[in-house]
C-alpha cells in the first residue's frame, strides 16, 4: 500500500495512544460496592460449556469493554446479566450475579422488571415495525407509564441523551424503518433509555455502522457513564480503548484478564491479551 | 442441435403466459357466465323477499340472512380458537411430540370432504346434543371445519414474525403475554387476517355440511335455533331439482358478488391495519 495509508495508520495509532495516557486510571468502586458483581459464573448451552467461571466487577459511573475474539462467551455474558439467556431453553448456567447485592437468579426474581433495569442495545439494529414515537414508549408503557404527558417527556430525554433529537423530533410518526441504519442504531439506544435503567448493556452496538455513527454512539456513551453502569461488547478493540474505562479479555469462556483500560492496552499482563490487542489473532 | 437460450426463454415465458391465462381465463368465464344467466333476475324484490312456491318465485332474502348467519357464527367461533390454537403452538410450547399431533391433526382435519363434516354435525350437534336442525349446528360444524385452515394460516403469520422482534420486546421487559399481544399478533394480523377471510369464503359457499345441519327451511330465521337454508344450499336445490334455472342462476350471482365483497372488504381492511401498524 502507499505511504499516505500508512501514515494515516501511524497517525492514528498515536492519537488513541495519547489519549490512553492522558486517560486517568479508574477509580476504585465506591464504598457502596459495585453495581454488578460476578461470582465465579458459568454458563452452558445443552451441555457445552460456553462461559467457564467468570469472576467480575463492574462499579456504578464505569464503561467496562469486554473484548475477544468470536465465540469467546462475550454475548452469552451479556445476555446473562439480564437473563435473556433464560428464553433458550438448552441454557444452564452456575454461580452468582449479584446486582446491588441481590442475586438475580433467585427465583423470587421479577425477570421483567430486572430487565427494565438491565437494558440491552444489540448488534444489529431491530426497530419495531412501528412509528419512532411507538418505538420509544413501548418499554415506558409495558412498565404501566399511561400518562401523555410522562411519556412525551421520556421520549424527548431519552432521544436527546442517544443523540438523536435533533434529527427525528419532526419525525416521531414515521415508521421507525424510515431511519438511516446509525439513526436506528441510536433509537435502539433511545429505547433502552426510557426504560431510565440502572445498567446499559451493548452488544458490539457499532459493528454494522459508518465511522460518522460509531461516534455519535461513543459521544453518547461517555455522556451516559455519569448516570449508568456500562457494558460494552465490542470486537473493535481501538472502540474498547477510546470508550472505556476499564476492559475484560474473554477467550474461549474464560476471562483472562480484566483491569483499567490504560494499563490492557499498553502493559497487559498476559500475552495472549497482547498478541489479541496487537492483532495476532482473532 | 441445442436451442439457443434465447429460444428457450421465448418458450418458457410463452408457456408460463399460456397457463397463466387459462388460470384467469376460466376464473373469468364462471364469474362471466354465471353473471350473466343471473343477474339479469337479480332485481330488488330478489333481494327483500322470500321466496314464493319452492323458489319458484319470489327472493332469497332468508337465504341471505341465514349465510349471513351460519357463516359469520362459524368463524366467530373457529377464529379466536384457531388463533389461540396458532399461538400456543408457536409461542408457548417447544417443538415436540405434542404439537406435532396437534398439527397433524390439523392438517388431516383440512383434508376430510365436507359431507363427513356434514354427517359429524348431524350426528353430534343435531342429534346428540340436541340442536336440531339450525343455525348454531351449521356454525358449530362449519367452525370445525375451517379450523385447520385459520390454525395453519395463523400459525404461518406468527411464525414470519421476524424472532428479533421477540428479543428486544423481552429485552425491554415485556412479559411473554405482552411480547405476544402487542409485538407478535400485530405483525402477524394481515396474515391471520387472511386466513380468516379465506374460512369465510369456505363457509359462505359449503353446501354438503350445512344441508346436514342448518337443514333447508325456506322461512326468515328469527333465531339462531331456526332451521335455515343457506344462498348455497338454495342453488343446489333450485338447480338439482329443476324448479327454477333463472333464480339458481341468481341466487349464484348474489353468492359470487357476496364472496367478492367479503374479500374485497376484508383485503382493504387489512391494508389499512397493515398500514396502521407500522
Amino acid at each position: 500500500m502507499s505511504g499516505n495509508s500508512g501514515d494515516q495508520v501511524a497517525r492514528e495509532e498515536a492519537r488513541l495512544a495519547a489519549a490512553l495516557r492522558s486517560r486517568e486510571p479508574p477509580p476504585p468502586c465506591p464504598a457502596t460496592g459495585p453495581k454488578i458483581a460476578v461470582e465465579n459464573f458459568s454458563a452452558s448451552f445443552d451441555g457445552a460449556a460456553v462461559l467457564r467461571g467468570i469472576t467480575l466487577e463492574v462499579c456504578p459511573r464505569e464503561r467496562l469493554a469486554i473484548i475477544g475474539p468470536a465465540s469467546s462467551g462475550k454475548t452469552t455474558f451479556l445476555r446473562s446479566l439480564n437473563r435473556l439467556n433464560d428464553l433458550s431453553p438448552a441454557f444452564s448456567m452456575s454461580g452468582r450475579i449479584l446486582i446491588d447485592g441481590q442475586d438475580i437468579y433467585d427465583p423470587g426474581v421479577d425477570v421483567a422488571a430486572l430487565r427494565r433495569r438491565v437494558g440491552m442495545v444489540y448488534a444489529v439494529p431491530v426497530p419495531l415495525p412501528w412509528t419512532v414515537y411507538e418505538n420509544l414508549a413501548y418499554g415506558p408503557r409495558l412498565a404501566g407509564v399511561r400518562d401523555r404527558a410522562r411519556l412525551d417527556a421520556l421520549v424527548e430525554s431519552s432521544l436527546r441523551s442517544a443523540f438523536l433529537w435533533d434529527e427525528v423530533k419532526d419525525r416521531l410518526r414515521e415508521p421507525a424503518t424510515n431511519l438511516s441504519g446509525g439513526q436506528q442504531q441510536r433509537l435502539c439506544l433511545a429505547r433502552v433509555l426510557a426504560l431510565e435503567p440502572e445498567v446499559l448493556l451493548l452488544d458490539e452496538p457499532c459493528s454494522g455502522l459508518d465511522p460518522i455513527s460509531t461516534a455519535k454512539i461513543e459521544d453518547a456513551l461517555a455522556d451516559l457513564r455519569s448516570r449508568y453502569a456500562i457494558v460494552l461488547v465490542t470486537n473493535n478493540t481501538k472502540q474498547a480503548a477510546r470508550a472505556s474505562e476499564r476492559t475484560a479479555f474473554f477467550l474461549m469462556g474464560e476471562l483472562i484478564e480484566v483491569g483499567p483500560t490504560v494499563q490492557v492496552f499498553t502493559n497487559p499482563a498476559h500475552r495472549r491479551t497482547s498478541d489479541y490487542i496487537t492483532g495476532h489473532f482473532g | 442441435m441445442r436451442a439457443s437460450p434465447r429460444l428457450t426463454q421465448a418458450a418458457s415465458l410463452g408457456l408460463m403466459w399460456g397457463l397463466a391465462a387459462a388460470t384467469i381465463g376460466v376464473l373469468a368465464f364462471i364469474i362471466i357466465y354465471i353473471l350473466a344467466h343471473g343477474l339479469p333476475h337479480v332485481t330488488w324484490g330478489f333481494l327483500t323477499e322470500s321466496p314464493r312456491s319452492m323458489g319458484r318465485e319470489g327472493g332469497v332474502l332468508p337465504m341471505i340472512v341465514g349465510t349471513a348467519w351460519v357463516a359469520g357464527l362459524a368463524v366467530v367461533i373457529a377464529a379466536p380458537v384457531g388463533v389461540a390454537t396458532a399461538i400456543y403452538l408457536t409461542e408457548y410450547t417447544r417443538e415436540g411430540r405434542l404439537t406435532a399431533v396437534i398439527r397433524f391433526g390439523a392438517d388431516c382435519l383440512a383434508g376430510i370432504p365436507s359431507i363427513i363434516f356434514g354427517l359429524f354435525g348431524f350426528v353430534f350437534f343435531v342429534i346428540t346434543l340436541g340442536m336440531g336442525l339450525s343455525i348454531v349446528s351449521g356454525a358449530l360444524t362449519l367452525a370445525v371445519m375451517v379450523l385447520p385452515t385459520i390454525i395453519r394460516t395463523s400459525e404461518e403469520a406468527i411464525r414470519a414474525v421476524p424472532q428479533a422482534y421477540r428479543d428486544v420486546s423481552f429485552g425491554l421487559g415485556s412479559t411473554r403475554w405482552q411480547m405476544v399481544t402487542q409485538v407478535v399478533l400485530r405483525s402477524a394480523l394481515p396474515g391471520i387476517g387472511t386466513g380468516i377471510v379465506l374460512s369465510i369464503g369456505r363457509s359462505i359457499s359449503e353446501t354438503a355440511a350445512v344441508m346436514l345441519t342448518a337443514g333447508s327451511a325456506l322461512g326468515l330465521p328469527r333465531t339462531a335455533f331456526d332451521s335455515s337454508r343457506t344462498l348455497a344450499l338454495h342453488f343446489y336445490t333450485l338447480s338439482r331439482e329443476g324448479i327454477s334455472m333463472p333464480n339458481a342462476y341468481a341466487t349464484a350471482s348474489v353468492l359470487i358478488l357476496a364472496i367478492l365483497a367479503v374479500n374485497l372488504s376484508a383485503y382493504w381492511l387489512m391494508r389499512r391495519l397493515a398500514a396502521g401498524g407500522r
